[in-house]
This record gives C-alpha cells, structure tokens and sequence, in this order.
C-alpha cells in the first residue's frame, strides 16, 4: 500500500558475502540489520525513515525465510517496548523511528528499557532531520541519549559507515548490556551509494523459539528496589564498559596527521560537508586525505575522554563540528580538558551557527575562521588568490521570486474538508481550530490559513482540552487516522468524551498513514495478508462513548463536508461531535489506479477518465476559486485579449478531475464557469448511438443560431 | 566572535575532476527519476556517484532540491558531499524558471562556473494565483538575471517541447543537459538511461532528442519571437457581415491605440449581443474621443479613448445567465472542450456544467418591470430564492439539457428589454457621466474613473464584493480629485482593491484618504 514499492530493489538484500550492494542508505541498514542476524525489526513511519518501513515491509518474504519477526508497531512507544524481547534473551532487535517527535513517544519505553538493559543487542534507528529536510521541530536526541544513559551512533554519511554502524552498535550494546541509538540524517537516509556485501545470517535464536522456553531475571526489572542498582550500575559499570569497548574497537577514527597546531573534532555525520570544505580551502582532497587532524565521533554519546585528551596533546585549540543545540559535546569536551588542566583551547558554536542545519557554506565560514584565527593558511596557493572583486555581480533576485511552500497535492480528498471549514468559518464566524500532525497540517497555510496549533501527533483534539467547556462558537480540532491509531482515540477522543467536551472533532481518514508514505493502519481499507485492516474508525469511536458521529464517505462534497460541519456546530446535542471525513489520497490512488487504466483503456474496456475544465471566456480573472482550493493544476493564464487585464483561470493536464472546483463553485456559490468533462473510453455500441444522434441535433442547433449571428472566431494559430 | 570573509577564491580544482549538480525542481516533476538517471549514467561510463534528496516535501508541490556528485573512479573512494555549497555548483538543472532564480538567489548558479540548464515555464505558485488581479511574478526579470548569473545558459519551455511528443518534462531536461555538454558523456549514453527506464521509450526520445537539438544550437535560448495575432475572422449572413463592415469603418476614425481597442471592444459587443448594441457602443467611444481630443488627449496617448473603449466594452458585455448559456452551447466551445481533454476520435465525452443560480440572477432575467417589483419585496425575493437557489448540474452534452441552455441563450434576443439591463444601463451611465465630467477638468482623474471598471467582474457574491470596491475607489477618487497627488491616489486605490480579495484594503486606503481630505476641509 506504500506509495513507493522497494519490491526490485529489495531483491538486493539476498546477496551475500564479496558482492557490491548499490542503492540507498535505507536499504543499506536493512541489509546491514540482516547480516547482523537480527531476530525482530519494527518501528512506527516518519520522515526520514519511512521508507525504511517500506522496505521491511517489501522484504517480509526474505525475513520470513530468516525467521525475522515485522512488526508495524501502533506508535513509537510500541516500538521501543518491543525491544523488551532482548531484555531476557540473547536477541536482537531493532526498531526505526523519527527522531525528536519519535523518541518523545518512545521515551516512556525508552527509560524503562534502559534500567533494565539488554540482554541481546538492542538498536533504535532514529532518523534526525535538520534544515529544509525538517518536517517539524528541531530537537536533539543526543539528550535522550544523556538522560537515559543509552549509546548514541552518528556514523559517516557513506554506505560503509552506516553499515558499520549497524554492526558495531549490536556489538556495543551487547558488550555494555545497554540498548543504542543509531541516528541518521535525512540526506544519509536517501543517499545513493555503495558497500561490499556480507552473508545474511539467521538469528542464533529466533523469537519463535524463544516462545518455547521463556525466561526472565528480576535483576533486569525496571521497578525499585532493582532500579535503584540500575541507577549506579549505569554509571559504575556500563559507561565505563562502553567507553572501554569504543576505544579498543576504534568506533572512533583518528585521520589526516595526527600532529599539528589545530585538530578537528566532528560528529559523524558531518564528516562529509567538513571534507568538502577543507578541499575548498586546499586542505584535503577528494579521497579523504586532510592535511588537518580529524577526530571523528561515530559515537557521539558516551564520549572516550582518554581519546579526545590525547587528541588535543600538543594542539592550541580544537574546533567541536556539532550540529544542533545545546552543544552537549562541546561543553563536554571543555569540562574534559578544564579538568585535566590542558592548555588547549576548545571551540566550536560562534564560528559555527548556534543552531540549525550545518550547510556548506557556513562550515567554510567556520573552518576558514578558525584555521585563520589560529594562524594555518591553506596550501594551495590557487585557494588563496582573492576574488570578490573580479565576480560579476549577480542580480538581486529576491523581491521577484516567490516562495513555494509545499501545500495539498493535486486531487487531495482533504482540500474540500478545509474549504467547506472555510466556508463555515465565513458563514458563522471565525473558530478556534487546533490541528495536528499529517498532510491536513497544509490547512494552516494559505489559502486556508485555518488553526494555529499542533501539539504533536494524535493530539489535536485533546490540545483543545482547555476551551472544550464551550462557549460563544464550539472549538474545532482536526485529526488525521494515523494520528487516531496512534494515541489518538484514548489521548484526545476519550479525554474528550470523560470530560464531555462540548467541541467538534474532524477525523481525516485518507485509508491509511498518507503524509508518511501510505503505510497500513487498523483502518486501512485494503485487504492486507500480513495485517489485519479494515476496522471502523466510527466503531472505535463509539466504542469509547461518543453518541454524535457523522461519517462522510466522500469529502469532495464540499456541501456536505459543510452543511455537516454546521451542523455539529449548532447542535444541541452534548458531549464531543466527531465527524469522520474519509475519501482516499489521491497521490496514492493515482499510482495505483493509473497504470491499471490504462491497460484498461489498452484492452478495450469501457473506462471512464474525468477532468475538469475553465471556460475561459465565462471566467471573469477574480481567482476566487483559487483562494478556496490551492489545487496546484489550477492555474492561470493570460488570454490573447486586448481587453482583460487580469489573468483567468485555466486546470493543466495534471488535473484527476476529482471534483473539488465544480463543488466548490457550486457549495460558494462562485461562477458558472467551470466544467467536467468525462472522457468515456471504448464506450458501448449504444452510447456512441446516443452520443451520434444527441451530437447531430446539437450541430443542427448550433448551426442554425450560427446562420443568424455574427460569429468572431480566431482563426487558428498554427 | 569576528566575521570572517572568504578569502578564497571558489575556484575549481579541476585536478580530481569532481563534477557537481543539482537539480531544483517543483515536488511531482518526476526529478527523482532524473537523479536516478544521472547517477546511472555516470557510473556507467567510468565515475564514481552519489546522490542524495529530500523527499517528502517533493511529493507535495514545495521547492526540492536533489544534489549529485560524480568523479572519475580512480579506485580510491571519494568523500563526496551531500548537499550543494553555494559557489561550488558545476551544473545546475531548474525544472522551472523561478526555481532556476531561486538557485541564482542562493548562490548555487555562479558566472564563473555554472551552466544552468533550466525550463523556463512556470508553475505558479500559491501565492501568486491568490492575487485578485495579476500577481504573478515576472519571468522576464528572472530570464534576464540568469543570463547574468549562469556561466552558460540553456533555457527553453522544455513543457512545450515535451507536451509536442506527448512526453515528460524529465526527458527534456535530460535532454538539454546533454545538448549542453557540460557532463563529459557522449548523447548515446543518456539515450541508453531513457531506454532502460523502458516506458514511453520512443515518444521520450523524441523529447530528449528535441531538447538536445535546441540546447546545442542554442534555439530556444532567446526570447520567443512576437507573433502578429490574426484578426479574428467574422462569419455570419451576408446582410450583417455587411452591416458590421459599414460599422466597423466607422471607428476608423478613431486615434490609433483607441482604434485597435476599439476594434476587439466592438467584436465583443456584437459577439455578446447584436449589431444595434454595437452602434450604441461605437457611438459613446466615438463621442469619448471628441471629447478627448479636446482635453487634449493627443499629447498624452489618447489614454482616455483607449480606456473608454476597453472598460465600455466590458460594461456592456455584462455576465449573465443568456452570456453563459450562449457561450456554453456554442460549436467552437465544444471543439474547445474536446481538445482540452485531450479525446481521441473515438472517446465519447460527457460534459457537465457546474451552476448555482439564485434568486438574484433570476430576477435578472424577468421582464423589468416584474423583477424589478420582485426584488423590491423580501417576501417574493425569498420565495423565488427557496426555490431556485441550489446548484444545478447540467449535462450539457446531452439534449435536454442542452436545448435548456440553448433557450436562455436565446434569451439574448429580448435582453434589452430585462430587469438585469436597466440595473447595469443605470449603473453604466452614471459611471460614464462621471468620467466624461471629469475629462475637462483633470484628464488622469477620468481616466483613473475608466480603470475603476476593472473591479467589477465574477458573479454572485465575488461580483457584489467588485461593485463594493468600485464604490470605494470613486469615493476615493471624488476625496482627492483637484489635488496635486490625485493621480498617486488612485493608483493607490486600484492597487489595494487588486491585491486583497476582500475590502479591507481598499477601504483602509479611502480611510487616509479621507483622514488627510477632512483635515483639508477643516483646514
């Protein structure tokens, strides 16, 4: 169901040992957790490691032949307390998830499992993104990682390293009985490239064995008084036993030379864009080779104190490449040397940015700051010619471009539910609206520019909580069927019904999790041979107690969606209103549907394709349908009419005909001038009959008020 | 901390030969699959790659960039980057032309080494389609900076060259990348990528090779030449065809840009109506220009009798429910809407019409007297309205429907003698009054009156919120006519009305003016 199949790429995850894998970083990790011999994956979709999901969820074949458990886990809270299968037994596991919004969740689970600890190595595959690559708030999972004393993995961003990662992280959590986070960029997570393949190997113990013997040992459980011991034996032993293993195993990478006057300490990750700067600045090459000494943190959490002291002997200052904030590493890293007494100096945020992505251009700022300010020039003299003054000037285009922020796609089933919320919002007056995570967030944007807040995933309603008590106008709260199955039905819809909200809650249920990639949930409406889908939203519903539901089954109704909406606005009715607006993403739809199509058509078989159209000459240029839609395939255009000043409307070939502009028009009362036209391909016998005859006295028509007019035709452009 | 300039040159280091591209597309152009092919282009043909993206905005219509990296495989593995530094691009693809700006605006695109391979079509965005009037952003300008910016340009509407081989875009851009020789790969070689991707093979080709064409003969490059626009052609019976001739000769007389004007306002007049509505319009622009001339219209481009003829014309061509059925049951409109969905001959096609009449609309449309008694009592008005006021949809393909339409097209015959003709004949011609009692008096003011026409367009509510802002501006124009700044003012005026969507601004611009007029008059 997923809206990209891996099912030709997966089939690289059988090769074995002395062959080269080539393709992404995702699909690296899942060869990499295979070669590990891992017994159970999981996790909970999100950008960037969705597709990491997809993956595993295209190769259930080759994991059930190794005897690996998938579990699509409901949250990711469920992941992380799936690890507990390697808390008693000698299994590994690993689960994947987005990191910060993703380990908030987990954290529950996450400090429990880390009491306790690990018997079988026990991995959390985080994806971080930074940057335009955020799709939320940035936030470190470097403080999880503190505060519940687990093992963070930042490795290079190259298929080498990461798979590496995967390996050494097993190995380090079995050493340390401590579980790991591996935490991946998104532009790792999608980066193309290659590594040298191992042999896939069946988990010495698989889950289903571990059924038939079940063990268990009150020394891992996480509750007092066995949690006061775990408390010290975190620090006294496992830290130690962690830092201990890191350096004899080299996790860490020492390159370039290892003298010098200055020496640069970086997380993993950022090794990539540190190189290409100091190629700029004629300090490295493209193959690696620094003329600057580089520590490199494939592990960033615990830090190798003895390690990082022997880096800075003899050096005046070293620069920390930590990206975001608060720059745990650095402080660390001063506290180290302040302790020790070293005369080095460490450095790191005010040549580089406080917080946000690190981007090329600000790490040569940085790095040219630094190695300048501590007296290194760089060795190529081409590098140091100077220039700004011989570059022609480029012309300032920022007044002109505009932005393009991302909004609904074309066709989407959740533009007409925010029109008509518009529509109501123009009729009755402005409502408190409280969103949520998912595609229906665009609402936010323009042209909808409806609801203010996103307190997390699942959390829409329940974030109304304090205005539920009612009032003037009845709050509004939008929630998505991912984030329904995820916490929301007991964290917003039975907190909502206990503390018998007076609001209106819209459940947008597009048949599965749309913004992450189309992954199944309970309610998925396709019929799954691994899951069991098909479950009704309004049965969970009114199974916690809520008396008024509505269910809508197409939202491009926009007069319903409306009418609805006004409805359960205005009812006397008590207790939370809960309308559920399903109708498919259209995205997804497409990718499927369309290729049948057009075999279809291909075949011979009566297929019917809708779009819509602009009758240009009707449409006046007011764009009123545009600030109720936002559909990307209506656009405009200028006509070849001297007496237009304004641009009309006009819908591109990428239109799906879903009907959102003919019922907007008719539901806001707009204009006449838009249409649908239905293509009937291979119609039957007597439609074409009917289309014959009807067509002929139409012309007949046509041709008479023609015979007694004048008619100005432009004249075909050729 | 202190700033730190760069003192160092970006000057290429050739030495290694690391190639640098990027891709900045609009999300669903499909650049993914042209990363894809890229890379496998590359390492093909002996090189090292990598590629790297951000997905997931893509999909959904924002601003994406993909970033490829490739150098010739010595054995050693390069450490390649994974995102694109400003000044270090060697290559950059734009899928459209305000994304190409914007790789200009953040320094991707470098006079010193970039050649930027860009489409130069638009997809609008949001922003610019919300504007009431015209918002869009103006390509020219960005076309004009790449030309600057770009080491070498290639930039052709790769969508037009697509759409002629019933193709995609991805192979256009393919195909100008490799036209422009900037990667060190022969044509055949990013040929063997489209076939292996094995859909659409030959109609991809087409593209690609179209493109490649253009890019390396650099057609396409330059601005499209102006074509001349044939007069449209006027067909009907000899008699009127006639007539029209002999009316049409009468604006000869006109001043040449209120000719032209004239011309396609006079179309649109006897197109909309009849040739006696025709005369009616002539007559007023013809008297207009008298009058322009003796306010001295010459020496400023007779820009009160262009004006007249545009906005009188649009006046007259009011929007009705006889216009729209007229249009819609009209051949040359059904030919429209084949070709839009694109139907082989075979397809049969089902239009729907999507109309929502309301009371307002009907009244409109009975004999003046008897919607005129209508609208003035609420009790009939709400009667008509609970009974009409729901949208219809109509198959107007189908003959019942279509004969419906086609009988209030016909309507047109007796349109002058309806309640809808006197409310726009009354409205017009004290707007018309109005400018031409300015015209003596301040020249710019009248015309600022004629230009306030613009306002009025849509129907229903969006035409009421046009006629409401048409009300504000000639408030406005009255407060500051006779002022030195009047001119200023109305530009103003017209500016906020075009902008916002609702009345907000225009109304807060007629409430300074109104604070600065009071103090004046107070004064």
């Amino acid at each position: 169901m997923a809206e990209r199949s891996f099912a030709r790429e997966v089939e690289q995850l059988r090769i074995g040992a002395g062959q080269e894998f080539r393709g992404e970083g995702i699909l690296a990790i899942t060869k990499a957790l295979l070669e590990c011999g891992v017994g159970y994956v999981g996790g909970y979709q999100g950008a960037p490691i969705s597709h990491l999901m997809d993956v595993l969820a295209d190769a259930q074949e080759i994991l059930s032949e190794l005897g690996v458990r998938f579990e699509a886990n409901a949250s990711e809270a469920a992941a992380t307390a799936m690890l507990a299968a390697s808390v008693h037994y000698p299994i590994r596991g690993a689960v994947a998830y987005k990191g910060p919004v993703g380990v908030n969740v987990a954290s529950d689970a996450l400090a429990n499992l880390a009491s306790g600890g690990v018997t079988g190595g026990a991995m959390m595959i985080v994806g971080e993104d930074y940057g335009e690559g955020s799709a939320i708030m940035q936030e470190r999972t470097h403080a999880f990682a503190m505060k519940s004393q687990v093992w963070l993995l930042d490795p290079r961003p190259n298929l080498r390293s990461m798979t590496k990662a995967v390996r050494d992280g097993f190995e380090l959590s079995e050493a340390t009985e401590t579980p790991v986070i591996l935490e991946l960029r998104i532009r790792a997570c999608h980066v193309h490239g290659a590594f040298e393949a191992r042999d896939n190997q069946r988990p010495p113990l698989s889950v289903k064995d571990a059924l038939s013997a079940p063990r268990r040992s009150t020394e891992r459980l996480a509750m007092p008084p066995f949690a006061f011991r775990h408390e010290q034996e975190k620090v006294s032993k496992r830290w130690p036993r962690a830092v201990e293993f890191i350096m004899e195993n080299g996790l860490n990478e020492f390159m370039g030379p290892k003298a010098g006057k200055v020496g640069l300490v970086l997380q993993g990750g950022m090794y990539n864009t540190v190189m290409r700067s100091l190629r700029r600045l004629g300090l490295a090459d493209l193959h690696g080779n620094s003329q600057i000494p580089l520590y490199v943190l494939n592990v960033t959490y615990p830090l190798a104190e003895a390690e990082f002291l022997s880096f800075c002997e003899g050096k005046d200052a070293v620069l920390v490449v930590e990206e975001g904030q608060p720059n745990y590493i650095e402080q660390a890293f001063g506290s180290m040397v302040h302790r020790k007494g070293l005369p080095t100096r460490v450095q790191g945020k005010g040549y580089l940015p406080m917080a946000g992505e690190y981007q090329p251009g600000e790490m040569l700022e940085a790095l040219s700051g630094f190695l300048a300010d501590h007296g290194v020039t760089p060795a190529d003299p081409r590098q140091r010619a100077p220039n700004d003054t011989q570059t022609p000037p480029v012309p300032d285009l920022s007044a002109t471009v505009p932005l393009r922020t991302p909004g609904f796609c074309v066709g989407c089933p959740e533009r007409p539910i925010f029109a008509a919320m518009k529509l109501v919002d123009q009729k009755i007056g402005p409502h408190q609206i409280a969103c949520d995570i998912g595609c229906h967030l665009f609402s936010i944007l323009p042209p909808f520019d409806l609801g203010g807040t996103t307190m997390g995933f699942g959390l829409g309603p329940a974030s109304n909580g304090a205005f539920d008590g009612g009032g003037e106008r009845r709050p509004i709260s939008i929630i998505g069927d991912g984030g329904f199955w995820h916490n929301g039905l007991a964290s917003s819809i039975g907190n909502a019904v206990l503390n018998q909200s007076d609001g209106v809650i819209v459940v947008v249920d597009n048949y599965y999790t749309a913004a992450t990639g189309g992954q199944d949930i309970l309610s998925s409406r396709a019929e799954h041979p691994t899951r069991n889908t098909n479950n009704s939203i309004a049965g969970a519903v009114k199974g916690v107690g809520v008396k008024w539901v509505r269910e809508i089954d197409r939202t491009y109704d926009v007069t319903k969606v409306r009418d609805t909406l006004t409805e359960a606005l205005t009812t006397p009715e008590t207790g939370p209103k809960v309308i559920i607006a399903s109708s498919e993403c259209m995205l997804n739809r497409q990718r499927r549907e369309k290729p049948l199509r057009h075999a279809a058509i291909g075949d011979g078989k009566r297929v019917v394709v809708p779009k819509f159209g602009v009758d240009e000459d009707v449409c006046t240029g007011d764009h009123a349908c545009m600030r109720l839609s936002g559909c990307p395939s209506l656009t405009m255009k200028t006509l070849d009419d001297p007496l237009r000043d304004d641009p009309v409307a006009s819908i591109d070939d990428g239109c799906v005909g879903c009907g959102n502009c003919g019922e907007v028009a008719d539901a806001a009362v707009l204009c006449p001038s838009f249409f649908q036209v239905d293509v009937v391909h291979n119609p039957g016998r007597f439609e074409r009959w009917y289309a014959r005859v009807s067509g002929r006295m139409i012309e007949a028509l046509q041709r008479r008020r023609a015979r007694k007019r004048l008619t100005f035709e432009k004249a075909e452009m050729a | 901390m202190s700033e730190h300039p760069r003192d160092f040159t970006p000057a290429r280091s050739d030495d290694d030969g690391l190639i640098t591209l990027a891709i900045l597309a609009v999300g669903g152009q499909g650049c993914g699959q042209l990363t894809d092919w890229i890379v496998a282009i590359a390492e093909a043909n002996g090189y090292r790659a990598q590629s790297s993206s951000v997905p997931g905005v893509a999909q959904r219509t924002g601003a994406t960039i993909y970033y490829i990296e490739m150098a010739p495989d010595t054995g050693a593995e390069p450490v390649f980057s994974l995102m694109p530094a400003p000044g270090e691009v060697d290559i950059v693809v734009a899928g459209e032309i305000m994304e190409a700006g914007r790789g200009v605006e953040r320094g991707f695109v470098t006079p010193l080494r970039t050649t930027l391979v860009t489409s130069t079509h638009r997809v609008l965005t949001l922003s610019e389609k919300l504007v009431p009037g015209d918002g869009r952003a103006d390509s020219a300008v960005v076309l004009a900076a790449l030309e600057q910016a770009a080491s070498h340009l290639v930039a052709m509407d790769m969508e037009r060259v697509a759409a002629d081989h019933d193709s995609h875009i991805t192979n256009c851009l393919l195909g100008a990348l490799a036209g422009s020789g900037a990667l060190p790969f022969e044509r055949a070689a990013f040929e063997a990528a489209i076939r292996a991707s094995g859909r659409g093979v030959e109609a991809a080709l087409r593209a690609f090779s179209d493109a490649y064409e253009r890019a390396q003969s650099g057609i396409g490059t330059e601005a499209p030449a102006v074509t001349e626009t044939p007069e449209p052609d006027v067909a009907g019976p000899e008699r009127l065809r006639a007539e029209w001739a002999a009316l049409e000769a009468r604006l000869d007389a006109l001043p040449d840009p209120a000719r032209a004007m004239a011309g396609a306002g006079l179309r649109k007049v006897v197109d909309y109506q009849d040739l006696r509505y025709g005369a009616l319009y002539a007559d007023c622009v013809l008297r207009g220009a008298e009058a322009d001339r003796a306010a001295g219209g010459e020496a400023r481009g007779w820009a009160y009798s262009t004006a007249l003829a545009k906005h009188l014309a649009n006046a007259l061509c009011y929007d009705d429910i006889i216009r729209v059925a007229d249009l819609k049951t009209r051949g040359a409109r059904f030919a429209r809407v084949r070709d839009h969905a694109k139907a082989g001959g075979e397809a049969v096609l089902a239009v729907t019409e999507y109309m929502h009449p309301r009371a307002e609309e009907i009244c409109g449309l009975l004999p003046a007297r008897l919607g005129r008694r209508i609208e003035a009592s609420p009790r009939l008005f709400g009667m008509l309205d609970r009974m009409v006021n729901r949208g219809r949809r109509l198959r107007s393909g189908r003959l019942p429907a279509f004969v419906l339409l086609y009988g209030l097209g016909g309507l047109r015959r007796v349109r002058r003698k309806l309640w809808r003709d006197r409310v726009e004949s009354a409205h017009r011609e004290a707007w018309l009054a109005l400018a031409e009692a300015r015209l003596p008096r301040d020249y710019a003011m009248a015309v600022a009156t004629l230009d306030a026409r613009r306002l009025i367009k849509g129907y229903s509510d969006t035409h009421g919120r046009g006629l409401s802002k048409f009300d504000v501006v000639l408030d406005g124009l009255a407060l500051v006519e006779g002022r030195a700044d009047a001119a200023d003012w109305a530009r103003r005026l017209m500016e906020s009305a075009l902008t916002s969507p609702d009345l907000s601004a225009v109304e807060g611009t007629l409430a300074t003016i109104r604070s600065f007029a009071g103090e004046k008059e107070t004064a």
